[in-house]
């Protein structure tokens, strides 16, 4: 079961680094995106500061949803999935490998490299750490619902703008807990209750995403 | 063991493509299923195989319903789809082994390496199947079934197209060699193959009666 699940993360892993400009892409986005806001809203520290938590947090947000569709898009179109789904394992494995290689690629990127950015918005250095450690806890929760979006949407003409109305939603309470965390952190309150709640909310969608999602592949292909 | 159909339905939209279809297959047997475009080939098989739903009846294993116990089925399946299931940016070795790690049976590189030489493809081994043309990508699907010979049911959608004659025959050899291990074979083709005539039974979905 376990060579199944690293099989399929591997996999998915040298895909993506084969095929790099997918993830540089999505990655110049969330640079940009964030860059520009300082230049175009005026450099007041005490403004930026207090914007910060919110221009990364959906910045991230949006960047995650852009790779989303790729997540199952290749493997549908060339007959991978079929064969996933026959695959003598539980169809959950692989789902959780998928989620796990796709977090790598377009998760873990914009956590690392969230603190760096934060710098052009002068937050403070306990700030910026909690900031990391929010994005490291509600990034996975990203990929873990975005996946159900994903396989409900495949197939589908114009799936992209569906993914996004079908998942942003389901975003919005961890985009809240998550720039919830850095500001209140920032505004001396402590970010404990904030990260706290978005643990309970990873743990959720661990627990109960990856079954959703393969039901998901299910209906998708038949 | 065997596989069998019980009032077997297809429909897309309005249209019924067949019904009633009712179809046994014994071990060391080959059911073909041959029909004009469009008249259920693919469909009949994906059904078969689990991956669709029947508009009606159902799909038996040893008795049981497929979708009862669906991961043993799938421990007992290998299937080739109309898509050949090969990601353009590996290459044909890595193509082979997650093939067949999906399928059940790990394997090292060195065993996707003389899965590809059997098949007469060891110069095309390290190449990204991007630079492949049809019929070599053809071949490193076909390579997985070197490594599914325990799998009793083997369900093959047309698994001679864009291959050449040398290879056509290899793969009849194959198959016959699955036929006698006990194996059972469902396959479409629209060309002609050469069986045993006692294990070959055909089934044509143009008048949608077993014949």
């Amino acid at each position: 079961m376990l060579k199944v699940l690293l099989c399929v993360a591997q996999r998915d892993l040298l895909l993506a680094f084969r095929r790099r400009s997918d993830v540089f892409s999505m990655l110049s986005f969330f640079i940009i995106v964030v860059s520009l806001f300082p230049l175009g809203v005026g450099p007041e520290p005490a403004m930026l500061q207090s914007m910060a938590p919110g221009i990364l947090w959906v910045a991230a947000l949006l960047a995650s949803t852009l790779a989303l569709n790729r997540l199952f898009a290749y493997d549908f179109a060339d007959g991978t999935l079929e064969q996933m789904l026959l695959t003598p394992e539980p169809l959950t494995v692989i789902v959780i490998g998928k989620v796990l290689a796709h977090w790598i690629i377009s998760g873990l990127p914009l956590v690392l490299l969230a603190p760096l950015l934060a710098v052009q918005y002068g937050l403070p250095g306990d700030a910026v750490l909690v900031l990391f450690y929010s994005l490291l806890i509600g990034t996975p929760i990203l990929s873990l619902i975005g996946a159900i979006g994903a396989a409900l949407t495949l197939g589908t003409r114009g799936g992209g703008v569906l993914v996004s109305l079908l998942v942003l939603p389901l975003y919005i309470p961890v985009l809240i807990f998550g720039a919830g965390a850095v500001g209140a952190q920032a505004s001396g309150m402590g970010a404990g209750a904030n990260l706290l709640l978005l643990g309970g909310v990873l743990a959720g969608a661990m627990a109960l995403t990856p079954w959703t999602t393969a039901a998901a592949l299910r209906i998708s292909l038949e | 063991m065997s596989l069998q159909t019980r009032q077997l339905a297809c429909t897309r939209g309005e249209r019924t493509l067949f019904a009633n279809l009712e179809l046994t297959v014994a071990p060391g047997n080959a059911l073909r299923i041959v029909g004009s475009n469009g008249t259920g080939k693919t469909s009949l098989l994906r059904m078969l195989c689990g991956l669709s739903m029947p508009a009606f009846g159902a799909v038996l294993w040893n008795g049981q319903n497929i979708r009862s116990n669906r991961e043993e089925f799938n421990r007992q399946l290998t299937y080739l789809g109309h898509a050949p299931a090969i990601k353009d940016d590996l290459t044909s070795w890595e193509n082979v082994v997650v093939a067949s790690t999906l399928a059940g049976h790990p394997i090292h590189q060195d065993d996707a390496y003389d899965a590809l030489d059997r098949l007469g493809l060891e110069r095309a081994a390290d190449l990204p199947a991007r630079v492949l043309s049809q019929g070599q990508r053809k071949r490193v699907a076909l390579a997985r079934l070197q490594f599914c010979t325990h799998n009793p049911l083997w369900i093959l959608d047309e698994p001679f197209v864009a291959l050449d004659v040398a290879s056509v025959a290899e793969l009849q050899g194959t198959m016959n060699r699955h036929l006698d291990n006990n194996g059972m074979i469902i396959f479409t083709t629209h060309q002609e193959v050469a069986f045993d005539a006692g294990r070959l039974h055909s089934l044509d979905l143009n008048q949608g009666e077993p014949c």
